[in-house]
């Protein structure tokens, strides 16, 4: 099987449609002026102009899921006694996601280690991410807020891609990263690829010089423990955040969930819904305490959880792919690269207007 | 520069008050961000130009125990009348540092306009005009096409309520009607099209909450119903139904409260123009109780009165 291919630009529509015919393809589509990752059908618009509003994790992850059905049956012989029925669906369709971007494929990587690599694999989220492809294209140019060089990403980067698209003059130039991806190049669209290869790859290490790095050099940024612990800190930083869950929801690396019963007389369902780290019910116990009852610390444990305990846990990888989503879509501009870069006592290495050092001594000089 | 004689002006300010909130660049040359000043050093980094969009007054509820400066355009001041109407802030705690506005842009207008090419620059002219500079070259709108619709039919260019203002009282020409002509066109329109309308609009909602945590009116905070558990009132379910339910609760808790400074629609990252629907109640509200949100610090919100005769409502009579 071939390892590259080419489709000609007035043919990608046709390839998607080809796809579809035995896959459900989550395609980012254009509504308006919003571009959503959404199951695609003839009657939608493709748009990979921008990466869209929303990341793909709903292919995988669904904003809301049903994980099984019960129902209680009376004993008609002892009333007192009731025996349920439960019912568990984990076959899930073949499919496609088309138009992710490197930081998208790269954010199932950190869900798989959560929710695959473990002695308690998820069902739910294995039996849907064996039978998706994943299919990127490349960024030609840094979208406002992106990051991803900064977190071990790129713009061409293939990590957590079955196959890998570059968009050249005339059309898109395929490369098969898995054996899964390799089954995509057989579509009729695909013509032969190898002409195309050098130009596709000098364009791919162009776009990586225009990502900027918040984080300079290296990209492990050291956090201070002492900053990153001290209440003045994210009070400091964080006083204008809504404590919505806008970041959250729309990260490609997010992956809390809430589970609830929705029951009607003896029949119910238990759904797994997405959730998010900056709502106050979200670590409310039973007792009625909430162990992180204010916005700061509860938009510590995000930055937390991506930059100092994951990384913990896994290596030293940062659950963040840099795709910027939080940033952009933050209703109040909260930009957790620059909180960050000032957790590690330092400015943001980034032209980003005219920020000025006085704040974060002014924090150092609080704590003393 | 305005800019400047704002900095004079919270200087003046700063030492009676604990904090003071006011505007600063952002992570691009596109957005500005509240800032939360604390020392008189930070305030060389306040800006004042119209990517200033935010209502900086939403946060005075949750300050209610501090001293607080807080920066208000003509729209922001109606929050801060209906917070004193409805008992949610100390006045003598708030210094409102009124700005004169023209007008501020839509960053998604912006956006569309330059076909969501990354920003390079971005300045602004005496006449009101932006220019915006991508990769692609440099692009020059006037205000008037850029900015929300709100500003459009703006009535109070300048602050109702202020203790200090920056800047020349701007006047305006725009009625109570030019502010709803959009919603009336809307309205007459079939009830099957403007359910679809709906419909396709909800479909988008992701349920982050974005609109009511913006929301400067919305009061229940933990216990909102979109969440409690108990009793559970919504379902978890990412359907349109428990969507549209959400957005329809939402508005009507606004009802005759809505200050529409649009920013529960200006910050939903799904492009939803959920105010539409509370300025459609808002005129409901002004047809049955002669009652418009945030304009005279004496009023009563209806919904926190009871009258057994309601002046403009005639039903009784019969």
């Amino acid at each position: 099987m071939a390892e590259t291919g080419f489709i000609q630009k007035e043919k990608l529509n046709d390839f998607i449609k080809e796809l579809s015919k035995d896959a459900v393809v989550y395609a980012p589509c254009l509504e308006g002026d919003t571009v959503l990752f959404k199951a695609f059908d003839a009657d939608k618009t493709v748009c990979l102009d921008r990466p869209a509003n929303n990341p793909p994790k709903l292919a995988i992850f669904p904003q809301s899921e049903t994980l099984f059905n019960f129902t209680y049956i009376k004993d008609t012989e002892d009333p007192k006694k009731m025996s349920v029925e439960i019912k568990a669906n984990t076959e899930f369709p073949k499919a496609v996601i088309f138009g992710s971007r490197p930081c998208d494929a790269n954010g199932f990587l950190i869900y798989d280690r959560v929710y695959i690599d473990t002695n308690t694999p998820d069902p739910y989220y294995m039996g849907r991410r064996e039978k998706t492809t994943i299919v990127t294209l490349c960024c030609n140019a840094p979208s406002p807020g992106c990051f991803c060089v900064a977190v071990g990403g790129g713009p061409a980067n293939n990590e957590g891609s079955d196959v890998l698209i570059t968009e050249l003059e005339k059309g898109y130039f395929v490369e098969a990263v898995t054996e899964k991806g390799k089954a995509v190049l057989n579509a009729p669209q695909v013509e032969s690829g190898a002409s195309y290869a050098d130009e596709a790859h000098k364009k791919q290490l162009e776009s990586e010089k225009l990502v900027k790095n918040p984080f300079g050099k290296d990209c492990q940024p050291e956090i201070s423990m002492s900053l990153f612990d001290s209440d003045e800190f994210w009070e400091k930083y964080l006083s204008k955040c809504l404590s919505c869950g806008a970041c959250t929801y729309l990260c490609p690396t997010c992956y809390c969930f809430n589970i609830t019963d929705e029951q009607m007389l003896n029949n119910g369902e238990r759904i797994r819904s997405w959730d998010g780290c900056m709502f106050p019910h979200f670590t409310l116990e039973g007792s009625g305490h909430n162990p992180r009852p204010t916005k700061f610390k509860r938009f510590r444990n995000r930055v937390g959880h991506k930059f100092v305990y994951y990384p913990e846990k896994y290596n030293g990888v940062i659950a963040c792919c840099g795709c910027g989503r939080c940033i952009r879509y933050c209703p109040v501009s909260v930009d957790i690269s620059e909180v960050v870069s000032y957790l590690r006592g330092s400015q943001p290495d980034v032209s980003s207007g005219t920020k000025e050092n006085a704040v974060t001594d002014t924090v150092k000089q609080e704590q003393k | 520069m305005i800019s400047q004689k704002l900095q004079d002006a919270i200087a003046g300010v700063s030492d009676k008050v604990d904090v003071v909130i006011a505007y600063q660049q952002g992570f691009d040359k596109l957005h500005a961000t509240p800032c939360f000043m604390t020392t008189p050093e930070e305030i060389k980094n306040v800006i004042w130009n119209p990517l200033c969009v935010h209502n900086l007054t939403s946060y005075l509820p949750s300050l209610k125990k501090k001293k607080v400066a807080v920066l208000a355009k003509g729209c922001d001041s109606r929050t801060i009348l209906q917070f004193i109407q409805e008992g949610l802030i100390n006045r003598e705690n708030v210094t409102i540092i009124g700005i004169p506005c023209s007008g501020v842009i839509s960053v998604n207008k912006i956006l569309q306009a330059i076909n969501h090419e990354p920003v390079e620059d971005v300045s602004f002219d005496e006449k009101g005009n932006i220019t915006v500079k991508t990769s692609k070259g440099e692009k020059t709108f006037s205000l008037q096409d850029v900015c929300p619709d709100k500003c459009k039919t703006c009535r109070f260019p300048t602050p109702i309520v202020y203790d200090v203002l920056v800047g020349d009282p701007i006047e305006s020409n725009k009625t109570y009607d030019d502010a709803y002509a959009d919603i009336k066109e809307f309205e007459n329109k079939p009830i099957e099209e403007r359910l679809k309308y709906w419909e396709g609009e909800f479909d988008r909602c992701i349920r982050c909450y974005a609109c009511r945590n913006a929301c400067p009116m919305c009061v229940c905070q933990d216990s909102c119903i979109a969440e409690t558990r108990d009793p559970h009132w919504i379902s978890q379910r990412a359907t349109l139904s428990e969507k549209f339910m959400f957005h329809m609760i939402h508005a009507l808790h606004l009802a005759g409260r809505c200050v529409e400074c649009g920013e529960c629609e200006r910050v939903c990252p799904m492009n939803i123009p959920v105010n539409k629907l509370k300025r459609k109640i808002n005129l409901d509200m002004k047809e049955l109780y002669n009652y418009e949100p945030g304009v005279t610090p004496e009023d009563k919100p209806p919904m926190y009165t009871f009258n057994v005769d309601e002046v403009t409502i005639k039903e009784h009579k019969i």
